[in-house]
Order: structure tokens, then C-alpha cells, then sequence
């Protein structure tokens, strides 16, 4: 295996979409970039490998968008799923820079596609990966290495050496082996903690046990912990994190897309003792599947049950486990170890409640519950035609919030006060400058490509002065 | 329940690309796919057929081995495509010669060779092997030669036809007209350019994850050198027929400007797509199958090789063997094609068909629901 080298003028730890737009950007600006990912070349790029679209401001429609997408609608969008937890600043300055970045993107060789089917609602504000998040990140690899970014896989950074607040040099594990390298501007983008669940324990306490992690087990946070330890300002409530609710059948870790669940607002969803918890429709699903994670997470257990009938099954996007069925609710019940007295109740209940209107999966519908708590204010049907469906549910973290405070500049910010004299941050690893909460769809890879391409423009500035 | 584990496997995948779908925009594969919710055997010798493996999905998935959900498109889409080789086959009796598809292949080119020239020796003096007077038809008479290659070339056309009929049938293309003329216009258009042996626009995977575009140019030569090739035998017959103009033909006619380009394609190109095949991504290979893939490759070699060994040869002491051996591989060339790997030309082709026909009917509403 390569040794790396003794010394560069940029070094980039991680080997995301952050990682990669601040290496081509610094590399195209002149400098010397090594690229040290943690995980073997399969798993590089860690959760970006999983990811589909990124959401940019455009003013018109395009060949794969088919719509504008002002920069004030994004900043709408952004206020509404933060609740105004956000750095309005920077937030509204990476908006701005959004916009360009859809062609500096397919100029680094990425090619975008019109919506995937059954994603038609976000076709005019994301625009898709042509083969997925792998695809983007070969592209992207491909163009880094024909410039000349060196790239070293299996290479943890495991120390670094910061004397107040400037880097000077990281400790790389490579083979069992320690190498240092030294360089003149350092880039994190090694993703946040979500693979750590020993931190998230930290905040969630015991339930984080139950917890699955939808992208790689390679983001544990350990090059956050090293920045924080070492004076960098943290930003960010440590139990944020975009999470929703996935098969519970999942793999602990890396399951990705195909375990994802779109069919709560066809049926009503019930905790292990068989209770409802949420308004399953209280507005598109889109707009809700966000929220669901949380919802889940404060179920006894961590575990929940979509329960839905024939009628539906075919009404939403296949993944990739068969939901559980029985010919009868009590069947059911038996199947998915619930109480049957209260199961059964609960879906008597609900069905009794049911207003029918004319259902419309498409608009808000007038299909409701009346008198019940929790309502469901929309696409409420009694569940009555067999056979009976339930996908067991826990929450899936995708990704973590708390992270390092950066400027316009993806300069980290130090806990006394000024910023870092060489020391960049981009991705998810700062995603809570512009995350405090919530989440918007493809906002995870716009907040990497802005700030990764400004984190390499200004660490190969800084090489060079 | 599917008949083999290749079967079981695809159904597997296709379970789980359905879900994710990312690579919709590579290919044909995967729409196709998303206009279903079940796959039954017809199904996914379809979805096979449609692939032309170009390996974009695999080098983009990031489901592919190491991972543990183990997803290998390309791979097990070659194992159903050969499975469903064997399985349309007519008639049934010959359908093991699939089994050891390459020693078949090997040993029916083999006797075939050694019968003409046993013939020549058998029915001639065992010199006019060696007169080296440019004269096929001594040899062999011209109506003895047309009538034994029409007898052979009439079995293979009726035994493709009805292997294709099996597999036209299995894959429920009667049953959405796919046979209409614009969609076997839009079939043939894409099976002419290869359209979905791009990898989504850039090239084909084949070693890494750089995409180059080397195979599609080395099918262009192959296939379209055999058809030079096919265009310089019939214009040859015709001449000696209906004009009563009998070989040798000049430069420039016609039956040499067609065959000459037409047996340099068919040599140059089954040696990139050999080459291209032994530098192929192991992973992506499905090893069982590489008797097949390498016979077929070599009959077409061999085919323009001969044909242009015995054009320059002609007024040398060797074309009598040098004929022979020609006939003898275009014989065996015509005898095994329904039982080879030439059936995928028209195997793609039907899936082409269905697909322009599945794309033009009427699509049902998909549900719009995005989570990411
Ligand atoms: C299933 C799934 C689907 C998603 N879909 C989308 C989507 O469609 N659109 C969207 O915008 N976002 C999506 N996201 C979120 C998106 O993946 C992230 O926001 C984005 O990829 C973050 O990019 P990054 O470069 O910061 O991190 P990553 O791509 O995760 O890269 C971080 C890298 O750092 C490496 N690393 C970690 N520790 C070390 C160390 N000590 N030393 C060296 N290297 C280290 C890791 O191996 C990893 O490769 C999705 C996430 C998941 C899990
Ligand atoms: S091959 Fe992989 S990335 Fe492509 S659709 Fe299938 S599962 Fe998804
Ligand atoms: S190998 Fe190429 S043609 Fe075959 S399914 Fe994959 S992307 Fe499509």
C-alpha cells in the first residue's frame, strides 16, 4: 500500500461529497491535496453513497428540473423545517451559492436525470443523480484523481496536532502503521456521529440501543471529538438528527434507501401495546416522513407497527422486505406480538371513527377520523378489507447535527472566540450551521458541495499565501 | 416459485432494485422493471434479454458485494440471459447442447472441417487439394455447395424462428402487441446502435469504474461485419444465378466490397470483445458460461479469418484446404447458431420490441411519494 506523503498543502479527511468538492476545488486552485478516507474503497464516501439528489436554486426549469426554484422559495422551505433554527446568514448565503453549483457539479463530470419514479414531487427542486450517489461520487473521484488529488482508502485519521486553533498535523493509521502528515490547511469532511452509538447514548440515553443507522458504520465522529477537544466551537443540539422510520428488519447499519417506508398515511400506526401515537395524516407524506423517526424513538421500545389492508398495498413505492399479513386482525396481532383485545380495539375503534370522502392520495383529502385522539386529519379508510398488512418500524438516524461552527468561509470557529487559522469544515460534519432541526430533501449533499468547494478554495488560498 | 437459483436470485435483486431505483436512467433494465410488482420466470428472462450488460449499475450500486445485501445485476441478469438460451431452445432434444456449449461448439466445428476436406478427397483425386487453380467449383460444384449451405441455413433460420417463438411467447409479447411495426422500428434502432450498452451515456464498465466505449465498437465490427459478410455471400449467389456470372468477382464488385470489410470486422472485432472480456471486472463475469461466450466469438473469428485467408490464397497451392476449411466453419457456423450464443442477437431484439411496446401502452399511475 502507498505510503503517504510527509507533507501537502491540503489535507481533506474524509472521502464524501464534501470531501471531494473541497479536493477538486483546492486541487484546481494550484495546491498539493492528499484525500485520507477511513473506510475501504468500497464504503468510500460514506453516506453519500446512499444519497439520490441535491436541492439547488434555479431560476428556470431545465432538462431534468422542471421548474424555477427561487432562492426565496428555498429559504421558505429551509424556515419552515428548521423553525428557524438556522444561522439565517449562512443559511441564506449557501442558498445563493446553490445556484451555481448545479453546473460546477456536472462540470466535475456528474451527470443529472429527471425524478426517479415515484419521486414526481420533487422533481422541479432536486435534481437527481444519474445512477445514484455512487455514481456521483466516481464522477467525482475520477475527476480528482485526473487532476492529481493524491487518495489514500483504509486511512483513519486517528490524531491531530492543533496549537491554538492552527493545524499542523494528522496522525493516519494505515496497516497498523502511524503516519504523520503535515499540512499547510487542513479539511474536515468526515461526516458526523450518527454510526456512534455509544455518543448517541449521550444524548438519547438507552433507546439509541434500538436505534438503526441507515448510512455507513465508517461516521463515528471521532474527527469531530478531536476538533471539539481541541477548542473548535460546537454547534448543535446532540440528539438533532434527521431520522425516520425505517423497516425494523434493516441491517443495524448501511441498509440505505431500500429500507425506507412510504406507507404511513395509508393506514394508522400502532406501538407495541397496540396504541396510535400520531396523526399518520396530517399532511403530505413528504413533508412529514421527517418527523417520524423522533415519533418512533419515544415509543416504549423504539418500535412501532404501519398496519394497513388490501385496499392500499399497491398504492406506495415496494421496499425491500415483504410487510407481515394475516387474513384477520386478530391474525395479525398474533403475527406481530401485539395485545389482540387492545389491537383489536384500536382498529375497531379507528374505523368507527372514519368520515369517508373521496380519497386522494395526490391532495388533502376530506377522508378523516372524528372524535378520536390522535385524529387522522386525511386519507383516513377503515381498515377492513383482508388481508391485512403491518411493517414492523424503528427509528433510522441518517445523519447528526451537532458539529463544528464554521463562517462563509467553512473556516471552523473557536470556542474562545476568532476563528481557526487553517482549519475548514464541510458536510455533515457542520450541517448544524444550517440544521438546528428538521430537514428538507437533498439539502444533506447541497450543504456539502457549497461548503466543501469554499472550504478547498479557501484552504488552497491559505496555502498558498 | 422460479424454476433455478439464478431465477430466485433475480427475483431477489429486482425486489430490491424496485425499491431503490436509482439506476433508472441507465438503461432500459430498470424502467422495465418498475412497470412491475412481481416477476415471474417470463418476466425475468425479459428483464435478462433487455440487459446488455454494460455494467453501469453494478460500479453505481451501493449494494454491490462487499455489502451484505450482495446485489450483482449484470452477473445473475448473464446467468438467467444464458438460462433462457437453453430453455427456448428448439427442439428440446438439443437443448443440452447448452450444457457444454463450448466443447459442442469445438467439436461440431472440428467434424465439420474434417468432412469437407474428407469430401474433396473422397470425391477428387486427393490432388486437387493442392492444384492451386483458383477454381471453387472444381472442387465442389457450385449447385452441390449452394444446395448443401440453402439445406443448412433454411434449419437454422426455422430452428431460430422457433426458439424465438418460445421466448416471444414466454415474455407476454403477444399479449401487448409488440410485433407492431413502430415498436419493432424502435427496436431495431436501438439493437443497431446498441443504445443501452452506454452505460447511461458515457461508455461501458468493464474493468473499473472508468467507463470506456471499446466494446460497443468492437459489437459494431462483429456484428456488422457479419452482415457484410452475409450481404457478400447472397450478392455472390445472386451474380451466379440470376446474372449467370459466375466467381472469381473483381475489387470492385460488389461480393468483395462487401466481403472484404466484412471479414476484417468479423476478425478484428471478436478479438477486442475477447480481449475486453478476459480484462473483465472478475466479479461481473459469471465464469459458467465462458465456454459459450468464447466459442461464439471464435466461430465468428474464424469465419472472417478463412474467408479472407482464402481470398488471398485463392491462386496458391493451399486453397483447396484453405476452402475446406472455411466451408467447414461457415457450415458448423450455420449448423450451431440456433444452439449458441448467436441466439442473443434475437433474444435482445424481442426484448427491445417489448420494451417499445410496454413504453407506448399506456402507463398505470405510479404513486408519487418521495422519502430520502
Ligand atoms: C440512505 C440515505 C439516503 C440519503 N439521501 C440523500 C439525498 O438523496 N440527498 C441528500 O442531500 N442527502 C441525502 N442523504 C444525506 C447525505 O448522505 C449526507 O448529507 C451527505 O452525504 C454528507 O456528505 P459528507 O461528505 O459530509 O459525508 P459522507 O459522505 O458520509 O463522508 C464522510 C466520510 O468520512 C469518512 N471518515 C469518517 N471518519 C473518518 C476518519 N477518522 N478519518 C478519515 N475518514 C473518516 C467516512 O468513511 C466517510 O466516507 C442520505 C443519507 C442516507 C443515509
Ligand atoms: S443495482 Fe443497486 S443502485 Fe441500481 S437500482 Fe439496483 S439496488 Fe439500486
Ligand atoms: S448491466 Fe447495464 S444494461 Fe444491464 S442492467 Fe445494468 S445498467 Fe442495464
Amino acid at each position: 500500500m502507498q505510503a503517504p506523503p510527509n507533507e501537502v498543502d491540503v489535507l481533506v479527511v474524509g472521502g464524501g461529497n464534501a470531501a471531494l468538492c473541497a479536493a477538486i476545488a483546492a486541487r484546481r486552485d494550484g495546491a498539493s491535496v492528499l484525500v485520507v478516507e477511513g473506510a475501504p474503497k468500497f464504503y468510500r464516501g460514506g453516506n453519500t453513497r446512499h444519497t439520490r439528489n441535491m436541492r439547488c436554486a434555479h431560476d428556470t426549469a431545465t432538462e431534468h428540473l422542471t421548474g424555477p426554484y427561487t432562492e426565496a422559495e428555498f429559504w421558505d422551505d429551509l424556515l419552515r423545517v428548521t423553525e428557524g433554527n438556522t444561522d439565517e446568514g449562512l443559511a441564506r448565503f449557501m442558498i445563493v451559492q446553490s445556484k451555481e453549483m448545479l453546473t460546477w457539479i456536472a462540470e466535475q463530470g456528474v451527470r443529472f436525470q429527471p425524478s426517479l419514479g415515484g419521486t414526481l414531487s420533487l422533481g422541479r427542486t432536486n435534481s437527481f443523480f444519474l445512477g445514484g450517489g455512487r455514481a456521483m461520487l466516481n464522477a467525482l473521484y475520477r475527476t480528482a484523481e485526473e487532476l492529481g488529488v493524491s487518495v489514500l482508502y483504509d486511512a483513519p485519521v486517528i490524531g491531530l496536532d492543533i496549537d491554538n486553533g492552527r493545524f499542523r498535523s494528522a496522525t493516519i493509521r494505515m496497516d497498523g502503521a502511524d503516519h504523520t502528515v503535515r499540512a499547510k490547511a487542513l479539511v474536515v469532511a468526515a461526516g458526523g456521529f450518527e454510526a456512534n452509538i455509544e455518543w448517541l447514548k449521550e444524548g438519547w440515553g438507552e433507546p439509541a440501543e434500538n436505534f438503526l443507522i441507515r448510512g455507513t458504520p465508517y461516521n463515528r465522529g471521532d474527527v469531530l471529538k478531536m476538533l471539539l477537544d481541541s477548542g473548535v466551537e460546537a454547534i448543535g443540539d446532540p440528539t438533532q438528527c434527521h431520522a425516520v422510520a425505517i423497516d425494523a428488519r434493516a441491517p443495524k447499519f448501511d441498509g440505505g434507501i431500500i429500507t425506507r417506508l412510504d406507507c404511513v398515511v395509508f393506514g394508522i400506526v400502532v406501538n407495541k401495546n397496540a396504541e396510535r401515537f400520531y396523526d399518520e395524516g396530517e399532511d403530505f407524506w413528504p413533508k412529514r416522513y421527517a418527523i417520524w423517526g423522533r415519533l418512533v424513538a419515544a415509543q416504549p421500545e423504539q418500535i412501532a407497527y404501519i398496519v394497513f389492508d388490501a385496499k392500499s398495498l399497491k398504492m406506495f413505492m415496494p421496499s425491500l422486505f415483504p410487510p407481515i399479513e394475516a387474513d384477520c386482525i386478530t391474525g395479525l396481532a398474533n403475527k406481530l406480538g401485539l395485545p389482540v383485545e387492545a389491537f383489536e380495539m384500536t382498529v375497531s375503534g379507528f374505523n368507527a371513527a372514519v368520515r369517508q370522502g373521496s380519497f386522494d392520495h395526490t391532495e388533502l383529502d376530506d377522508c378523516r377520523t372524528e372524535g378520536l385522539t390522535p385524529p387522522k386529519s386525511h386519507w383516513a379508510c377503515p381498515i377492513d378489507t383482508a388481508p391485512f398488512y403491518a411493517y414492523p418500524v424503528r427509528p433510522g438516524i441518517t445523519f447528526t447535527y451537532l458539529g463544528t461552527r464554521v463562517d462563509r468561509d467553512a473556516r471552523m470557529q473557536m470556542a474562545d472566540g476568532g476563528a481557526s487559522g487553517n482549519m475548514f469544515a464541510a458536510g455533515e460534519i457542520m450541517a448544524g450551521n444550517v440544521l438546528g432541526k428538521g430537514y428538507a430533501a437533498g439539502i444533506g449533499m447541497t450543504i456539502g458541495s457549497v461548503f466543501g468547494r469554499i472550504a478547498g478554495e479557501r484552504a488552497a488560498k491559505h496555502a498558498r499565501d | 416459485m422460479h424454476a433455478t437459483d439464478h431465477l430466485k436470485e433475480a427475483e431477489r435483486l429486482m425486489t430490491v432494485c424496485n425499491s431503490c431505483r436509482y439506476c433508472e436512467g441507465l438503461c432500459a433494465v430498470f424502467p422495465a422493471m418498475e412497470m412491475r410488482r412481481s416477476f415471474a420466470d417470463g418476466d425475468l428472462s425479459y428483464l435478462a434479454n433487455l440487459c446488455h450488460n454494460c455494467g453501469a449499475c453494478h460500479v453505481d450500486c451501493q449494494f454491490a458485494p462487499p455489502h451484505e445485501f450482495d446485489v450483482n445485476v449484470p452477473k445473475t441478469l448473464a446467468q438467467v440471459r444464458a438460462d433462457s438460451y437453453r430453455a427456448y431452445a428448439w427442439p428440446k432434444a438439443f437443448q443440452p447442447l447448452f450444457d457444454r456449449n463450448g466443447l459442442a461448439i469445438s467439436i461440431i466445428a472440428s467434424l465439420s472441417i474434417a468432412g469437407f476436406i474428407l469430401g474433396f478427397v473422397v470425391w477428387h483425386d486427393p490432388l486437387v487439394l493442392t492444384s492451386g487453380s483458383g477454381q471453387f467449383y472444381r472442387l465442389m460444384p457450385h449447385t452441390v455447395m449452394a444446395g448443401l449451405f440453402g439445406a443448412v441455413a433454411l434449419y437454422a433460420l426455422l430452428a431460430l424462428a422457433m426458439g424465438f417463438r418460445n421466448f416471444w411467447t414466454a415474455i407476454g409479447a403477444n399479449s401487448v402487441s409488440a410485433g407492431s411495426g413502430t415498436t419493432l422500428w424502435q427496436a431495431t434502432k436501438d439493437a443497431a446502435g446498441l443504445r443501452y450498452l452506454d452505460g447511461g451515456g458515457v461508455g461501458c464498465y468493464n474493468e473499473d469504474e472508468k467507463p470506456t466505449d471499446n466494446r460497443r465498437l468492437y459489437h459494431h465490427l462483429t456484428f456488422y461485419g457479419f452482415l457484410l459478410c452475409f450481404a457478400a455471400t447472397t450478392t455472390g449467389t445472386v451474380y451466379h444465378y440470376v446474372l449467370d456470372w459466375p466467381a472469381p468477382y473483381g475489387w470492385t464488385d460488389l461480393p468483395k466490397l462487401f466481403g472484404i470489410p466484412g471479414g476484417i470486422g468479423l476478425v478484428v472485432g471478436p478479438l477486442g470483445l475477447l480481449r475486453a472480456k478476459l480484462k473483465r471486472e472478475p466479479e461481473m463475469v459469471d465464469r459458467a458460461k465462458f465456454g459459450m461466450d468464447t466459442a461464439f466469438l471464435a466461430m465468428m473469428f474464424m469465419t472472417g479469418l478463412t474467408g479472407l485467408a482464402l481470398m488471398v490464397l485463392r491462386e496458391t497451392p493451399a486453397m483447396g484446404i484453405m476452402l475446406a476449411i472455411h466451408l467447414g466453419v461457415v457450415f458448423a457456423l450455420f449448423l450451431t447458431m440456433p444452439y449458441g450464443k448467436f441466439v442473443h442477437g434475437f433474444y435482445r431484439f424481442g426484448a427491445l420490441a417489448l420494451y417499445a411496446a410496454e413504453r407506448k401502452a399506456e402507463r398505470s399511475a405510479k404513486p408519487g411519494i418521495p422519502a430520502s
